[in-house]
């Protein structure tokens, strides 16, 4: 039951977890140009972007309509929809594969939503572990304030509203971020989460994020083989 | 009542007061009558009732007809999309109606779902966990039991043509429909069968007189309405 298991295809897959504000996002798109400058077989896929299915996740969450089983099951089907179609197939056919937050992300938001912890694993255990998580880790204090310094609006169910933590948008937030930290925390050891200090000049997170895919992954075999412009 | 598995977060299954009747069958089984037929006696006699169905519900029917009609989504996908269906519906319509004390027929149940994802090669240990930890256990499920080539008659008495998906045309059984429905048919009484000896349907034989069939199910729920 909810039994997780690494893929054997040529391709590699890279994922990226953190808080919001965590700066992850900025991260995994540096390691992507560096990739692609280097003439590497990329992709690059993010949580919650399947076309179809996000018409329906964008109507339930305007309209509230979503449970913590709902909101669980479609964003399992937005997820299952980007990896049947892209991820797997990409794998197949021997790219590195980027993806800006994976099932972890999943496991740690519908966990604090009260899912069963195994329920929620095992509707995701068709999907492979990554190769590499990284893990951007920063104390919740800090990655709020980052989130609220720049945008202060806050949706719905990113502040966790739906949970009744709070009245107070801006307090459900941070007692939200919180439980999901934990969250984070106990899968840490468990999925093998490279740890990135998230609290550290940009600069430096991304030189050592290059490091541990140049020494886990042999990047000469992603060369494109392709020549000039389709 | 309960639920198959650790069921659904802040909710106790003691809270629920109605009763909830499935009926299962292929199509053209004769589902639709028999639930029109039962919501007549069961209001007849002064029950409040309420009916559900698969691909029904507010927040992702529009979505799910859309991809049946391309034939964009993958297998997984499409599970997920209706396992998304039935847990909106049973979340908004089956349980708040079993609180105030409703009885709920719902035309197909995680049965159909399961045993279509089977013959499609899906993996049972994932369909099974998929559903029955949020699932609850009906209080009678009927089994509508028609042989696949009275199927076909009563599919062109209705229709005058074979619906794509219910004759299995997407896992090329057969490049011909009529050849193609009898086999996908078969191959799903199989799968119920299978299905039948872990979840204990009542099966009924369906191929005969709509009010012959509705008194047979009648009795039986009569019988469950009084224990």
């Amino acid at each position: 039951m909810g039994n997780l298991t690494k893929h054997n295809c040529k391709g590699r897959l890279i994922a990226v977890e953190g808080l919001d504000g965590s700066g992850k996002s900025t991260q995994i798109y540096l390691l992507k140009r560096w990739l692609e400058l280097e003439g590497y077989k990329v992709f690059f896929t993010e949580w919650n972007s399947s076309l179809l299915v996000k018409k329906a996740t964008k109507k339930g969450k305007k309209a509230r309509l979503l449970t913590p089983t709902t909101f669980s099951l479609i964003h399992c089907t937005d997820f299952a929809d980007r990896y049947e179609r892209q991820i797997w197939p990409l794998l197949c056919a021997g790219y590195i594969v980027l993806a800006d937050r994976y099932f972890f992300t999943a496991f740690a938001r519908d966990a604090v939503r009260g899912c069963d912890r195994q329920w929620v694993m095992n509707n995701y255990s068709f999907a492979t572990l990554p190769d590499i998580t990284f893990y951007f880790r920063l104390q919740p204090k800090i990655a709020i304030k980052r989130i609220l310094d720049g945008r202060p609006t806050l949706k719905y169910h990113e502040a966790g509203m739906d949970l009744n933590l709070a009245t107070d948008p801006y307090e459900s937030f941070g007692i939200f971020q919180g439980r999901i930290n934990d969250e984070y925390s106990k899968m840490a050891k468990r999925f093998k989460f490279q740890i990135i200090n998230a609290g550290r000049p940009a600069e430096e997170q991304q030189k050592l994020v290059r490091k541990v895919v140049s020494e886990q992954i042999d990047l000469p075999a992603f060369k494109l083989r392709v020549r000039g412009r389709l | 009542m309960k639920f198959y598995g650790k069921g659904l977060p802040n909710l106790n299954p003691k809270d629920l007061l109605g009763k909830l009747i499935v009926i299962e069958g292929a199509d053209g089984s004769g589902r639709s009558t028999q639930i029109r037929l039962l919501t007549d006696w069961l209001e007849g006699h002064g029950h409040a009732t309420v009916n559900v169905g698969l691909k029904r519900s507010t927040l992702v029917s529009n979505e799910l007809a859309t991809a049946m009609q391309g034939n964009i989504l993958s297998p997984i996908t499409l599970s997920l999309f209706y396992a998304t269906d039935f847990a909106d519906q049973l979340e908004n319509t089956i349980i708040p109606a079993l609180k105030a004390g409703f009885i709920v027929l719902a035309d197909r149940y995680i049965y159909t779902l399961i045993a279509r994802d089977l013959v499609r090669g899906g993996n049972p240990e994932w369909l099974f966990q998929l559903y029955t930890n949020i699932a609850l256990v009906p209080d009678a499920v009927f089994y509508l039991d028609v042989a696949p080539r009275f199927l076909i008659e009563r599919n062109f008495q209705k229709n005058a043509s074979l619906n794509y998906w219910e004759s299995g045309m997407d896992i090329h059984l057969s490049r011909d429909i009529f050849d193609s429905f009898l086999k996908y048919q078969r191959k799903m009484k199989a799968e119920y069968r299978q299905l039948n000896e872990r979840f204990h349907f009542e099966i009924i034989k369906g191929n005969r007189l709509p009010r012959a069939i509705s008194l047979e199910v009648q009795m039986k729920i009569e019988k469950l309405l009084t224990e």
